[in-house]
Parts: structure tokens; C-alpha cells; sequence
């Protein structure tokens, strides 16, 4: 398919994020669907990475995972094979995958499958553990480790049997267009979806008759206090509708954002898979009492992929509870940065439609010309990290990309365009 | 110590609460305080900042927690009343919707309501691109913005002409769009005289004395400085002739310029004698030889406004000249000189002119000079060698405060002449700030037994801001001469040493009617018979003046694309404009 110019490209790269159609399939077992995870291999968020250079929160997850597998007895152990590059690393992107945080996924973690039926493709992402000591934010105590088992042996199965019961699968877009109307935003606050979810699934939950009714309790109660749960299945949605968006190489639509706590990256169409990175930005937001900006670890995790389908950060808007994270906060701040996200993005998907935006649809399709024009970058709510693994969760706020990422991008498609400076 | 405040079955959102746990850790007296929902991860984050007590856990999900850290117990109330005067609301960010501004094309153009006019302040090296998009958005243009290169200029005038639209300037201070002023103007009654100038402080002099003596001028339009070049051929203000033209409110049209280039002279005196309106042409700097039928050729600014509020009147024109006499002075033998400060560019060039016609002395060609002889010298400190990096001298005094203090002192200095041009754009009070170098040199001569005449002239309508009376009776008081226009006090000037300006002696000529095509676009006529709907880009003080005369106005808040590096507005120049199978 040939584009005249680039805004035809990029028409047809939004259009085809836009008319994804994904749908939440199953949950099963990471190595079933990313061949390349083998023993000794992890996936990991953001661009490319060496160990060394990960912050702790990253590391901490690493050995969390590592214990997780059973390839090392003890922290220590653990330490070892990562310290001597016995542990492959691979992005989460590289494999059809995104990770929140850390992102750290290792080959018997059960990940959501969302299928973008319209295009065939899939993609996948780890479940959300809740909140506090958990592993996405480094942390690797007993408890962790425990809850990881259960995720694994109870948790996915009974989510993937439930999910089997319906014909189709959970159809994600209805989902969204549900809780977007509800006050969620994708990113920050996931409450009404995750409840949707709940809503749909625990019929089915409760009807398992080779389950034990312990066994769907647990479940039932986990999902009831995962106010986040939903996080990680639109996270794989996005990744799904840019994945089938980028089978287009052409323009500049970008086509993921993602941060591993050194780099922010992201792709843009026209250049296919390169990665356009620049050093990350910290998070500016409010903290738990006791803890400061000096204390937050760097911008990272590949839930940016959902400001990327123009949700998160994109849709401030849609989500009154969350908009006084926002600078100076408030609901007119959130207005007008959503205002501004409209100025950089291609289009406004009628899919998510926006009732405190006027009806508007969330502001769709980053195009990196129109960011490094405006100067008005892409905003992305996300939670904050402690710089030292195991203290979790420490604030939320928002951040922007570097826009150094866009400058690269476009820099870099004019030259293949035969662009000579 | 640790005290812990439980409010049972009270929900609030995480943020709700983390803005209130910073508030209350901010108080005087408290070490620390959370408050969140008491959940076991939050029990856990409570632990974790050092904050866990034993209520602390007997609390349920459902329970607001609150554990202050304080040496005081006294506060303990204290954070107890301030969380619930937050819990009982109002606590909501008191920002009200913000003003519509935008900051790009895009924005302003759904920002405003119909708009025609697009007012351009931003730096030079962008104007150009700006104007250009404007006009392709079907917008006229006030080209504020100077430095930028004749032959945008030229392409400019010619697209907008081609889509029946006018482009003002660029380097345009003044302009009056159906009353509305524009940039540095002053306040001037509405009335049947329709103005076109190449100049600003011209079109300044010129409707501010129609103002005074009663009359009006409902459209003033700038051309800019070049508009009257060879290469740009009068675009501007050959559309602006027809455009007031065919406006049946318009009953006498005035123009004024520079002495053009000879065929674009012709070219514009065509026209003009192809309409039945009178018309009052200025060339200012040059001599009429001739008068004639359609077209009343007058001499100076004074001259031109009060031809055009004459012809208004449907009276013949009959200028006789005015100048202040009996002013004691005394010059000794050294004292000839004339020496003048203007801020405005086109009144020194009128006294520049009427000083070489009359005194004779040979000029001295000389930078930074709009006039200089051996005795004389007169200075627009507008020019731009006067201004790198400093205010304009109609908002800064001090560049005036320094050559008053300088020319005073010098012994061959009779006379000194100086402007103050109010309106929009100028300084708030001009007279007080000149006033006490005014009083100081003056004084200063007349403990010395010397002669020195200060003769100072008021741009300005009773409309001004700051007030045409209050201004002149300020440099009055200081002891300075005040004149009523420039055209007296360069009169009045040359007079004191000696000398006396001629009118030019004209005899009637006659022409034949020209056959000049007389259509103009709707669009222009829109512009000039209603309030503009304006996009100010750049400079936001313009706004004011546009709406406080009642007419809409949206600021664009320009900035250079891509933060103004030029490798990257090349990048996006050659995306945007990429077409190829290959994209």
C-alpha cells in the first residue's frame, strides 16, 4: 500500500489502532505463547537494557523472578547469575508483550492474551499483583513469592477457565467505553474497569465446578480488592492495537512509548522497529506521607503503551479523581491537558468516547512531527517507585517522555526520506 | 509521638487524601501526618513511613485513618477540625476557566468567532511564514513584525491581493481598522476622512489633528514603510484607495508617504485621479509644484489634515500656517542651532525637511541622523540604531533625558525640539518623565543669562490614556513651549533663529480623468466596515487596545516551531511537505 504523503500514512496507521478489535482470550502460562522464554531468559520493560545499568527496583525484580523459577536458592544465588550474564534479557516489546514497572516476566508467569480479532495478532501482559510489596516494583519477600505461586497455579487457571466459558472472550473495547464513562482513565485509576471485568467474570468464576470453592473465593476476593487489576489487560489491548497499527511502516505516528528507568523509547511507524531513545525523566506527583521526589526511582515501566492509543495521561480528562494529580490540579488543568494532547495526536477514536470532554474521543494517534512542532509533549500519568527495590509503591503523578525520543524519530524518517540536512 | 485518629465508614479517593496528608504535614507543630483509607497495603505503607500504631490497626477498610506525628497534643485537634473541614468539601481548586488562548493555528482559529484580521508582533525571521498562513487562512494581516526581507514582502502583498486580501506592513506601528486602533495608535473619533499612510507617526499626526478639530477618521490604514518601493509597487495601498473608495461613509481619502519611486508615484496618482472623492496626497519631503483637480497636494502633516477636514466640510482648502510667537530669547552669536529628539520617524523627517528647505545650511550625510548641518542636527531615536536591545524611545525617556542634558550644555544650541506621542503603546506618562530634564536644563540656562528655547509637541487625542491636556500642561509646567503640531513647532523653531519657512508656491494643473479599474473585493470591504475579529499573534499587550473598542480578539501565544532549531524546522518542513510513493 503506497501513502502519498505523510499525512495519509498516518491516517491509515490511526485508523488502524482505532479499528482494533480486541478481545481478552485467556490467561496462560508465559513460555506458551513467547517460545523465546526459556529457562534463564527474562523479558523486561522499556528498551533495550543491560543488567548492570537497571535501576534496583528492576534488579530487585530480576532476583524476585529468578527465586520465582526456582534457578537460584537464595538472593544471593540469584545475584550471581545476573552479576555473571547468565540471565538472557529481552524487552517485553521485542516478544509481543508489555510489563508494568519493572516489567520483569520469566517463563511460568501466567500473562493476559488479548486478541485483536480484526488483525489476528496478539499480545500479552503479566497480571496485576495489587499494590504494596510486589514485584513489579522490586520487591522479592515471601510474600511476593507466595502470592506469585498462587497467581500461577490458581489465579490463571481459574481466569483462563473462566474466560473459556465465554464464546468470544471478553470484548475489550466494550469494556473501556464502559469505565471511560465511569471515571477511568487506564493509566491512574482503574477502578470501574476493573469492576466491569469483575462484573463478567465472576458469574462464570462462581459456576466452576472443578474448582474449589476455596479456590474461587480467593480469586473472587483477589479480584474484588485489585482496584488495578484491569491496568494490565488494557495495557495489553494497546499492545495489541499498536502492534497491528505498526504492521503499517510508514509516517510518524508513534507507535510505543516505554521506559526501563535509564532510557525512554519509542518507535514511530515509518521506521518500523528502531527504538528512539533518550535518558528518562523522574516523575513529578504526590507522595506518601514520609517520602519525597529524592526518594522516587527514575520514569519507568511499559504502561506508557496505554498513552500511546491515547488513554492514561492522554485522557486526563475522562477521570475527575485523578486529575488533581496534575500540577497545581484541578479540573481545568486537566482540561486543558487534554486540550493539548488533541494538539499532537492524529485524530479522536469514537470507540472511547469521552462524556466530561464534551463527548469527545480520547485524543488518538501521537504524531512525533507534531510534538517536536508544539513542543507540547505526550502527558503520562504513572505511579512512582522507591529507588530501592522493596519499598514499592511511593507516590503517583505524571511525567513526559524526553523530547529528544520525537527529535531522533522525525530526524531519522526524513533521512530514510532521503532528507539531507 | 504518635496519635491516631480513626473516622469509621468515611470514604474518600486516594488523592483526596494525599493532598490532604500533605497539608496537614505542613502544619506548624507536626512532624509528619498521613491519612488514607485503612486498608492492609496502606496499613503497610503507614509501617513503612514510620507512622504504624496499635489503632492503627484495628481500623477497617472502610475507616479514614489519620496518624499524626507531633510533640504537641494541642494539634492533634487541630489536624482533626482541618480534616474535617476538608472531608465537608469546598476543598476543590479555585482556578476558574482560563482565558481562551492558543497556541497554534489550529486553536486560534476555533477560538475565534469569524475571524478576518490576523495582527503579527512576532520576530521578523518568523513573520514572513506566519503572515503567509494567515493568509491562506483567509485572514487579512497587520504586519507589526519588521526585519523582514522585501521579497516576502512582495510575494506576501501579491497572494493576498490574488485572494482579496490586504497585507498591512510588515514594519507597521499604526493602524485604525473601523475604529478599532491597532498597534501604536491613538484614540480618534469615527468620521468621513479615510486615511493611507506608509508611516506611522504620519498617520498619527495626521488623524489626531483631524481629531482636534473635530472630525474623524474611521479607517487608517498602514502600508508599511516599503509598501511604495519599486519591487512592491503600491500593492497596499493601491487596494486601500479602492477599499475606501467604494466605502459610501468615506468622503475625502488622504494619503500619505514618502516621495515613491517615480512610476509607483504615477502609478498611485492614476488612481487617485480616477475616483470623484477629494483627495489630499502627501508626499512628505518633497515640494508640490503643482495643485489640481482631484487631488489637493499639501506639504506637511498640519497641511494634510487640515485640507482633509476642510474638504469634509465641503469647503475650498485654505491652509495658512500657524507659529508661536513672542517667545523671549535672546541668542548670543553662537547660539544657532536647532537641535531635535523625536520618537517619531516621520515628524523628524518633516522637520528634517522643513528645516533644509528654509535655513539652507548644507547637509551633513551622517548615520543616526535624519537631518544634520553645521548648525542643526535632528534625530529620530526610533531608529533602529537608537533601539538594539532597548525599549522604544515613546516607552523609554532615557535615551531623551541624555541628548536634552547633552544638547543643552552645547553653546551653539538655540532651540530644541521634542515629541511626546501618546496613545495605545506609548508610555503612561511621558511629560513626567521628561518634565524634570525639561526644568533642570532650563533652569540651568537661565542662571547662566542664556537663551534656550524647549518647544515640545503633543501627539495625542483627548481620548488618550493619558490624557492630550494633562500632557501638555505637564511640559508646559517644566518650561517647555508647547505647539500644537509638529508643522508649528518646526515653525516656530526656525523662526527664533531667524529664518521662515515658505509654503510652495503651486499653480493649477489639470489631468485627465484616469481610467483606473475601481472594483475591490468583498473582503476588503468587510474589513473596513466592520469590527475586525482579530488572532493577535505575538506581542499580548495589543489586545488591549482591540478590546476595549469592542471588537473580538483571540491571543495566539506564538512560538518558533521546534523551539526555534533550525535543523528541525528544516526535518518537519520536509515531512510536511514530503510527497512520494515511497512514504
Amino acid at each position: 500500500m503506497a501513502y502519498q504523503t505523510i499525512d495519509e500514512a498516518n491516517k491509515a496507521v490511526v485508523q488502524k489502532m482505532i479499528g482494533s478489535a480486541p478481545f481478552l482470550t485467556d490467561v496462560v502460562p508465559a513460555h506458551t505463547v513467547i517460545p523465546e522464554l526459556t529457562e534463564h531468559v527474562l523479558l523486561h520493560a522499556g528498551p533495550p537494557i543491560k543488567y548492570e545499568n537497571m535501576t534496583d527496583p528492576m534488579q530487585g525484580s530480576c532476583v524476585g523472578a529468578i527465586l520465582f523459577e526456582g534457578w537460584a536458592e537464595d538472593e544471593q544465588g540469584a545475584r550471581e547469575l545476573l552479576e555473571n550474564g547468565k540471565i538472557t534479557f529481552i524487552p517485553c516489546h521485542h516478544v509481543n508483550a508489555v510489563g508494568p514497572m519493572g516489567g520483569i516476566t520469566s517463563m511460568n508467569m501466567p500473562l493476559v492474551v488479548v486478541v485483536n480479532k480484526e488483525h489476528g495478532n496478539e499480545a500479552y501482559c503479566t497480571l496485576n499483583e495489587g499494590i504494596g510489596a510486589v514485584l513489579r516494583f522490586g520487591s522479592y519477600s515471601d510474600q511476593v513469592l507466595t502470592r506469585l505461586h498462587w497467581m500461577k497455579d490458581v489465579l490463571g487457571p481459574v481466569l483462563s477457565k473462566a474466560l473459556k466459558t465465554m464464546d468470544e472472550g471478553l470484548n475489550v473495547n466494550v469494556l473501556v467505553a464502559k469505565a471511560i464513562a465511569m471515571g477511568d482513565e487506564f493509566h491512574q485509576r482503574n477502578i470501574a474497569a476493573s469492576l466491569a471485568f469483575l462484573k463478567e467474570v465472576a458469574p462464570a468464576i462462581t459456576s466452576l465446578e472443578d474448582v474449589s470453592l476455596k479456590d474461587r473465593q480467593e480469586v473472587m476476593q483477589f479480584l474484588a480488592d485489585t482496584d488495578q487489576f484491569f491496568l494490565n489487560v488494557a495495557m495489553a489491548t494497546a499492545k495489541a492495537m499498536t502492534d497491528a497499527a505498526r504492521t503499517i511502516e510508514h509516517g510518524t505516528i508513534v507507535t510505543a512509548m516505554c521506559r526501563n528507568g535509564e532510557n525512554f523509547g519509542i518507535r514511530i511507524a515509518g521506521m518500523g522497529d528502531e527504538w528512539f531513545t533518550a535518558p528518562v525523566n523522574t516523575p513529578q506527583g504526590l507522595y506518601f506521607t514520609g517520602y519525597s521526589a529524592e526518594d522516587a526511582n527514575t520514569d519507568i515501566g511499559d504502561s506508557a503503551i496505554t498513552e500511546t492509543i491515547g488513554v492514561g495521561g492522554m485522557a486526563m480528562i475522562a477521570a475527575p479523581a485523578v486529575t488533581r494529580f496534575v500540577g497545581s490540579g484541578g479540573f481545568n488543568d486537566a482540561l486543558e491537558t487534554s486540550n493539548n494532547m488533541a494538539e499532537i495526536t492524529e485524530q479522536e477514536n469514537p470507540n472511547f468516547i469521552i462524556p466530561t470532554w464534551d463527548f469527545k474521543g480520547a485524543p488518538t494517534g501521537i504524531d512525533a512531527r507534531k510534538v517536536v512542532e508544539s513542543g507540547i509533549l505526550p502527558v503520562i500519568n504513572t505511579g512512582i517507585a522507591h529507588k530501592v527495590a522493596g519499598f514499592g509503591q511511593i507516590g503517583a503523578g505524571t511525567v513526559n517522555p524526553p523530547i529528544e525520543c520525537f527529535e531522533k524519530a522525525i530526524s531519522a524518517y526524513a533521512a530514510k526520506l532521503g532528507f539531507e540536512a | 509521638m504518635l496519635y491516631t485518629i480513626i473516622k469509621e465508614n468515611t470514604y474518600q479517593d486516594s488523592i483526596v487524601l494525599m493532598l490532604l496528608s500533605q497539608k496537614l504535614s505542613a502544619m506548624d507543630g507536626v512532624d509528619k501526618a498521613s491519612v488514607m483509607m485503612g486498608t492492609p497495603a496502606n496499613k503497610d505503607i503507614f509501617k513503612g513511613a514510620g507512622l504504624g500504631t496499635p489503632e492503627l490497626e484495628t481500623a477497617s477498610a472502610n475507616d479514614i485513618v489519620i496518624v499524626v506525628d507531633t510533640e504537641d497534643e494541642s494539634k492533634v485537634d487541630e489536624v482533626n477540625e482541618a480534616v474535617d473541614t476538608e472531608l465537608a468539601g469546598g476543598g476543590g481548586s479555585d482556578d476558574s476557566a482560563k482565558s481562551s488562548e492558543a497556541h497554534n493555528w489550529k486553536r486560534a482559529l476555533e477560538l475565534a468567532n469569524n475571524p478576518n484580521l490576523a495582527m503579527i508582533s512576532i520576530p521578523g525571521t518568523y513573520a514572513a511564514m506566519e503572515a503567509e498562513n494567515a493568509i491562506r487562512n483567509g485572514l487579512h494581516v497587520f504586519m507589526f513584525s519588521d526585519n523582514v526581507p522585501k521579497e516576502d514582502e512582495v510575494r506576501l502583498k501579491e497572494l493576498a491581493h490574488e485572494k482579496g486580501l490586504l497585507v498591512m506592513g510588515p514594519d507597521c506601528g499604526t493602524g485604525i481598522i473601523h475604529s478599532v486602533p491597532l498597534a501604536f495608535t491613538n484614540t480618534v473619533a469615527q468620521g468621513d476622512i479615510g486615511v493611507v499612510g506608509a508611516s506611522g507617526t504620519g498617520i498619527q499626526e495626521v488623524t489626531t489633528i483631524v481629531d482636534r478639530l473635530g472630525k474623524g477618521v474611521t479607517n487608517a490604514i498602514g502600508t508599511g514603510g516599503r509598501d511604495l518601493s519599486t519591487e512592491v509597487g503600491a500593492i497596499t495601498m493601491l487596494d486601500s484607495i479602492k477599499a475606501l473608495n467604494q466605502d459610501p461613509k468615506v468622503k475625502v481619502i488622504t494619503v500619505i508617504s514618502k516621495p515613491p519611486a517615480k512610476e509607483v508615484q504615477e502609478k498611485v496618482e492614476n488612481l487617485l485621479r480616477s475616483i470623484d472623492k477629494p483627495v489630499v496626497a502627501l508626499f512628505l519631503g518633497a515640494k508640490p509644484e503643482y495643485q489640481e483637480e482631484a487631488i489637493y497636494h499639501a506639504y506637511t502633516l498640519e497641511e494634510a489634515a487640515v485640507a482633509s477636514v476642510q474638504l469634509s466640510n465641503g469647503e475650498e482648502v485654505n491652509f495658512t500656517p500657524s507659529s508661536i510667537e513672542g517667545i523671549k530669547a535672546d541668542f548670543d552669536e553662537n547660539q544657532k542651532g536647532i537641535k531635535a529628539y523625536y520618537s517619531g520617524g516621520t515628524l523628524a523627517s518633516e522637520a528634517a525637511m522643513m528645516i533644509k528647505h528654509s535655513l539652507g545650511e548644507e547637509e551633513i550625510k551622517d548615520e543616526g541622523f535624519t537631518y544634520k548641518s553645521a548648525s542643526h542636527e535632528v534625530i529620530d531615536l526610533g531608529d533602529d540604531m537608537y533601539t538594539q536591545g532597548k525599549p522604544h524611545p515613546m516607552i523609554d525617556p532615557e535615551k531623551r533625558i541624555e541628548k536634552l542634558e547633552t544638547s543643552a550644555d552645547s553653546e551653539d544650541t538655540a532651540v530644541i525640539m521634542l515629541d511626546n506621542v501618546i496613545g495605545y503603546g506609548s508610555h503612561a506618562d511621558m511629560a513626567s518623565e521628561l518634565a524634570p530634564t525639561i526644568k533642570r536644563i532650563t533652569d540651568k540656562a537661565a542662571s547662566e543669562e542664556r537663551s534656550l528655547a524647549v518647544l515640545a509637541t503633543v501627539v495625542g487625542t483627548d481620548k488618550d490614556a493619558q490624557g492630550y491636556d494633562k500632557q501638555r500642561q505637564i511640559l508646559e509646567g517644566s518650561g517647555a513651549v508647547i505647539c500644537d503640531t509638529n508643522d508649528q513647532m518646526v515653525r516656530t523653531a526656525i523662526e527664533l533663529i531667524g529664518g521662515k519657512v515658505a509654503q510652495p508656491e503651486t499653480a493649477m494643473k489639470s489631468f485627465d480623468k484616469g481610467t483606473e479599474d475601481l472594483s475591490v473585493d468583498e473582503k476588503m470591504m468587510s474589513l473596513i466596515s466592520n469590527n475586525p475579529s482579530v488572532i493577535n499573534i505575538g506581542l499580548k499587550s495589543f489586545t488591549e487596545a482591540v478590546e476595549n473598542s469592542g471588537a473580538e480578539v483571540v491571543q495566539f501565544n506564538w512560538r518558533p516551531v521546534a523551539g526555534g532549531d533550525e535543523k528541525l524546522m528544516k526535518v518537519l518542513q520536509f515531512l510536511n511537505n514530503y510527497e512520494g510513493e515511497n512514504v
